[in-house]
């Protein structure tokens, strides 16, 4: 029971991680039909600039308080990953903007290689993995079920601040002026410029919501991992875009619920499936194809209504 | 004193063809001007060239007097220019108070916009009954009100439509075109594209026939519903309703 438990609490951690950047894979296809597969690179380097920024910029003073370095790694990850995702969309796919789509998806490969080569040349030491402080609450809340089930305090921040922010985001997209004007580039771009809308700068907004919110992933990744490294984006990308898909890709709601779906599956599998850990992708990819096979436009996902 | 709108002979070509190759009118402030023509002569691609959608090869567009064929389809609209495009081209999965809403959105006085909204309501009672529900759900008849409503919140001084009757009742046809009367009479210029040329040519104060992508003959409404060859053409039996 207790083992249960863990591997759901487990489940549920990862899997948020996974929903938060798997908005950014959503919302950016959702606006110009462009899987994004650097996305997964921009997670990364937001976990490398908030680690580098308090290893090598604060003062060690402000790095002793968790509840004042803390919100300023989140700040400074969410940027720098946000600076990244938009200089990517100014240089890399907007030249590309009206290409065959081939065009755009060979050059996002190509981002990604470049951003992990970048990192590996320019970060100190990151050839290998390189340690990650423990910025939030050490230690453990434990549930009194069976032999006790402890809950890392940076898992429950990381549900948390994941809920939070796809809250807040769906919110936006769906209450805001800006918000309706993402969802009308993404219905019909042609339409939306004759409302006067400027999809240039819908899309980079995109970008930077996307980039911001994978910032943010990176840093609380690194806060419970404690070691971050250059591959961690291509592996969590990779499950970011399947719970995109998984979802629906396009649907925000569906992002956070295929990240979850992704992270039970994955420890659940881990744990009571034959092949146990060593099989547990396998297991992610079965039940993506199964789903595709029965629902292709994943949970949340619409399909396209006639207009008439 | 210069036109309001006027288009110089106008080129434009989707790659190696040329939908329209010589495409010359004026519009005066506060009349209805129609382009009439058969399928494919050009008129749809004229109006997506005047609001941006599309650049032309050569030919000019002047809005009083300025040139506004360089510019992004967005600022022509921030200019006074609004598009009702073919197809009505509805946000299908957002409700006809947020598709509205989309109409206005260079607007920023609240006040302004609310006031609209009810205006469109008042218009068209059945989108104010409506108004949460998806656009996408809606009539033929009840999406051109729908789409004609939300090219008029950006409070344009030219409102262009194209083919606003398509495939709608007469009477539905007789409100839209009344509509159109209205909005005239409160100030806004008109131009119409339409394939229903006996009710267009009644409607307007000028029309131009537009032919294999050319302008070719133009005249008052009424000078076109007299003329031989318009009748001929685009007048027969079969088309008058």
């Amino acid at each position: 029971m207790s083992i249960l438990m863990s591997q759901i609490v487990n489940g549920l951690i990862l899997g948020s991680l996974i929903g938060l950047i798997a908005l950014g894979y959503t919302m950016v296809y959702g606006i110009i039909q462009l899987i994004n597969f650097a996305h997964g690179e921009v997670f990364m380097v937001g976990a490398y600039g908030a680690v580098g920024t308090a290893t090598f910029v604060l003062p060690t003073a402000v790095t002793t308080q968790w509840w004042f370095l803390l919100p300023i790694m989140i700040v400074i990850g969410a940027l720098v990953s946000m600076v990244v995702a938009i200089l990517m969309e100014r240089f890399a796919y907007r030249p590309l903007r009206n290409a065959p789509r081939l065009a755009p998806l060979i050059t996002a490969l190509g981002v990604s290689v470049a951003l992990q080569e970048a990192v590996r040349v320019f970060y100190p030491e990151a050839t290998a993995a390189i340690p990650f402080p423990s910025i939030f609450i050490p230690g453990a809340l434990v549930l009194p079920i069976g032999d006790g089930v402890p809950i890392q305090y940076s898992g429950i921040l990381i549900v948390v601040v994941a809920l939070v922010l796809a809250f807040a985001l769906n919110t936006f997209v769906e209450q805001t002026r800006l918000g309706r004007a993402m969802r009308a580039t993404a219905q019909d771009r042609d339409v939306a410029r004759l409302m006067g809308i400027n999809p240039d700068r819908v899309i980079v907004l995109t970008f930077a919501l996307g980039g911001a919110l994978a910032g943010v992933a990176g840093v609380l990744y690194g806060n419970f991992y404690n070691f971050i490294n250059i591959d961690m984006g291509f592996q969590n990308g990779i499950f970011a875009f399947t719970a995109a898909v998984l979802g629906g890709i396009g649907n925000i709601r569906g992002a956070v619920v295929g990240g979850l779906a992704i992270g039970l599956i994955k420890s659940l599998a881990g744990q009571y499936l034959p092949g146990g850990g060593a099989y547990d992708y396998v297991w992610i990819f079965v039940v993506l194809i199964a789903v595709l096979v029965f629902r292709p436009q994943g949970f949340f996902g619409e399909t396209e209504r006639v207009r008439a | 004193m210069t036109a309001f709108l006027e288009v110089r002979d106008l080129t434009v070509a989707y790659g190696a063809i040329q939908a329209v190759r010589g495409v010359s009118f004026t519009v005066e402030r506060g009349q209805i001007v129609s382009l009439i023509g058969s399928n494919g002569a050009g008129k749809t691609t004229t109006l997506r060239t005047i609001s941006g959608l599309l650049k032309p090869v050569s030919g000019e567009i002047l809005l009083e007097g300025e040139p506004i064929h360089q510019l992004p389809a967005h600022e022509i609209l921030a200019r006074g220019v609004a598009h009702s495009p073919e197809g009505r081209r509805l946000f299908a999965r957002m409700t006809v108070e947020e598709n509205l809403r989309l109409g206005a959105y260079i607007r920023k006085d609240e006040a302004g916009i609310q006031e609209d909204l009810e205006r469109v309501y008042s218009l068209f009672p059945v989108l104010g009954e409506r108004r949460r529900n998806k656009a996408g759900l809606f009539s033929g008849g009840e999406q051109q009100m729908l789409a004609m409503g939300r090219a008029m919140m950006s409070r344009p001084k030219l409102l262009m439509l194209d083919e606003p009757s398509m495939g709608l009742s007469p009477i539905m046809t007789q409100k839209i075109f009344e509509t159109v009367k209205e909005l005239q009479a409160e100030g806004t210029t008109v131009l119409l594209v339409e394939q229903n040329a006996l009710a267009a040519l009644a409607l307007s104060d000028y029309a131009y026939v537009i032919d294999l992508g050319r302008t070719t003959i133009s005249g008052t409404g009424q000078e076109l519903l007299a003329d031989p060859r318009v009748q001929e053409a685009y007048l027969g039996e079969g088309v008058a309703s």
